[in-house]
């Protein structure tokens, strides 16, 4: 298993787009930072990076790169090797270098300017966003053969979790302004993983406006610690669900 | 002029012999303070040493100077109301008083002024007191250097620190108050200071002004209390200086303005509130040369504020810089720096081209709607915050600065 997973890990490093990502990545956050007069406004637009383009680069080049390595997969499974195993050491393999590319390319500009709670909240959530949508593309890549297609649902799934879903939970909120919502309204937006990695960062960053009304109950539930591991929990189980999925239909899967 | 002299010499001497020096404490004759108060006369001078005394309440009814050496505690038991001033020209300085009854309908404090003029309390330990110093019907008193602690956890459980009340010409200078329900209280006090005081961890506000006219607080500290300064229902209220901090919560306001007319806040520093100012009902006041920093709201303004100009201010590291509750702008903002600003400045004037927006859409309808806040920050709220910024809409397109500063005012 380990073999396979050095493999794949060399194997996209031979593929040059993860480099290119990682400096694009290390250019965007040192930028970010120096160009800024205060570190604020550089860690909101790292803010924006975490939450549009690390998700966006995750699923898509996963996606594809599961697509293009059909053939491999064929041939492995030709050997005996357990078709788990298999498809565990592809998530590794691809988990692990979109983890080096995001620790290398924003986390060590984060951790230079930026040492504080909100900077490590940032580089944790960002870690756990890459590979949640990693495992995200693993399940809309075992659905459907057809690579547009598979291609074609990673994208629309980005776009959902982005950007509809903020959009759909602000009309929510105008139609039920009425009731008293705010407790449903963390527990919906603990159902988008980018949303929860934006509470989260938010929690730390705009901390005094979270002190207010309705920024208190947020902060009751996510800002303890017990809040703290629910929310991270909810987390790694985007990574389990989606992957575990992909998995059961791995396994059962005609190649 | 050899007998105006004489006659100005003998005069001191009398003077110096009427004003005799009491002691009071284990080693003298006399051992407590209440009988040395009864035994000396006007203007005389009662020394009280180091020591417990419980002697219930303390009746001073005449002008004396009482100084504590060593600190001398004075004990209310948790009974009585501490020591009780009745009479002009009073000193009391130097001691230690603590655990003055409760009571709801009689307030016992650890002192209380009825009625007098010219009384100074200075350099006292407060401990322990449902009310802290209480001054009724007061002229020229000062209140000096007092430590004034408390351990309150509810209102209605603590009284204020220093409460004052139907009085003039007062002055609050240095004193460290805590743990109390206010920190400082004036309602329908006038012509009075509050300088260099700190209120801190205070349950409701550090400070509480109502119907108190042309009063003046200067370099105080008001941190982390429920809120910072409450200023209700009065006018000429002069406010310089000052900072405010850590004021964290629903109702929690760095500066809380409601139906104050005509007043001036100058050069005050708002730090890390949820929010700076808020403004109720507000007409004609200047907000000057202030520095509004990583607080969640700048400032508050509600719809009912009238003609109050913001004029050099810094605003840094807000999450909103300002939000208002309706559409109607009486107000005007003039030469603010706005960290927010991304405006641009082609004739090198350090004044920008094209006028600022201060009231983000978002700021708006978090205000109606609360529980938007947990989707701050995200895509689709920036979008609309970028769109409403070129074509205002639902914001009033008239709430802008003209002037905004390029860089940010060194204050």
């Amino acid at each position: 298993m380990n073999r396979i997973v050095k493999f794949v890990v060399l194997d996209i490093l031979k593929n040059r787009i993860v480099l290119v990502y990682t400096f694009i990545l290390a250019v965007l956050s040192w930028s970010v930072f120096s160009l800024e007069d205060s570190s604020t406004k550089g860690l909101l637009s790292l803010l924006n990076i975490i939450l549009l383009i690390v998700p966006l680069v995750s699923i898509i080049f996963t996606t594809i790169y599961l697509y293009n390595s059909a053939e491999f997969i064929e041939l492995l499974l030709s050997q005996p090797i357990q078709r788990k195993k298999i498809w565990l050491s592809l998530f590794m393999g691809m988990s692990v270098s979109m983890l080096l590319a995001f620790v290398i390319g924003a986390g060590i500009p984060l951790l230079v300017y930026e040492a504080s709670s909100v900077g490590l909240m940032m580089l944790g959530t960002g870690c756990l966003v890459s590979v949640v949508f990693v495992a995200i593309a693993f399940l809309s890549a075992i659905i459907t053969r057809d690579k547009a297609k598979g291609i074609g649902i990673s994208i629309m799934l980005w776009l959902f979790f982005a950007l509809l879903y903020d959009g759909l939970i602000l009309f929510l909120m105008f139609q039920l302004s009425d009731y008293p919502i705010e407790k449903a309204m963390v527990g919906i937006s603990a159902l988008n993983p980018i949303s929860l990695a934006r509470i989260l960062i938010l929690l730390h960053l705009d901390v005094s406006a979270m002190m207010g009304y309705t920024g208190a109950i947020f902060k009751d539930f996510f800002g303890t610690t017990a809040g703290l591991f629910v929310s991270f929990f909810l987390l790694i189980l985007w990574v389990i669900v989606p992957f575990y999925i992909s998995l059961l239909k791995f396994k059962k899967k005609d190649l | 002029m050899k007998t105006l002299t004489a006659i100005f010499f003998l005069l001191h001497v009398a003077l110096f012999a009427s004003a005799t020096v009491i002691h009071v404490g284990k080693d003298f004759p006399v051992q407590q303070i209440q009988a040395a108060i009864r035994q000396a006369k006007n203007g005389d001078t009662v020394m009280v040493h180091g020591g417990w005394y419980k002697e219930g309440n303390l009746l001073i009814d005449k002008p004396l100077v009482l100084l504590g050496i060593n600190r001398p505690v004075l004990d209310g038991q948790k009974k009585f109301e501490v020591v009780s001033i009745k009479a002009d020209r009073v000193v009391l300085d130097g001691f230690r008083i603590q655990g003055s009854g409760y009571a709801t309908l009689e307030d016992p404090c650890a002192i209380k002024v009825y009625d007098s003029n010219e009384v100074t309390l200075s350099n006292n330990i407060l401990d322990d007191n449902f009310f802290g110093i209480y001054i009724q019907y007061g002229k020229n008193c000062i209140v000096k250097n007092n430590q004034i602690l408390a351990y309150g956890t509810e209102e209605q459980q603590i009284g204020n620190g220093i409460h004052c009340w139907k009085s003039d010409s007062l002055q609050i200078i240095g004193n460290t108050i805590s743990g109390h329900r206010d920190g400082i209280y004036f309602e329908f006090v006038s012509n009075s200071v509050i300088w260099r005081n700190c209120a801190h961890h205070n349950i409701r506000y550090g400070l509480h002004f109502m119907f108190s006219n042309d009063d003046a607080y200067i370099t105080n500290i008001f941190r982390h209390n429920g809120a910072g300064v409450a200023v209700m229902f009065s006018k000429n209220v002069k406010m310089f200086d000052n900072l405010f901090e850590e004021n964290w919560g629903d109702a929690a306001y760095g500066l809380l303005l409601k139906e104050i007319n005509d007043s001036y806040i100058f050069g005050n520093r708002f730090v890390s509130n949820t929010s700076g100012i808020f403004m109720d009902g507000t007409n004609r006041v200047k907000v000057e040369k202030n520095v509004f920093e990583n607080n969640g709201w700048g400032m508050k303004i509600q719809a009912s504020c009238n003609d109050n100009e913001v004029v050099a201010n810094n605003f840094l590291g807000n999450t909103f810089d300002i939000s208002t509750n309706g559409t109607l702008v009486l107000n005007t903002f003039n030469g603010n720096y706005w960290d927010k600003y991304e405006g641009y400045d082609l004739d090198k004037n350090n004044i920008g081209d094209v006028p600022f927006h201060p009231l983000s859409i978002f700021s708006v309808i978090v205000e109606n709607n609360p529980p938007a806040m947990l989707l701050f920050r995200s895509f689709i709220v920036t979008l609309l915050d970028k769109s409403e910024k070129l074509i205002p809409t639902l914001t009033p397109d008239n709430f802008i600065d003209k002037t905004p500063l390029m860089r940010s005012l060194e204050l």
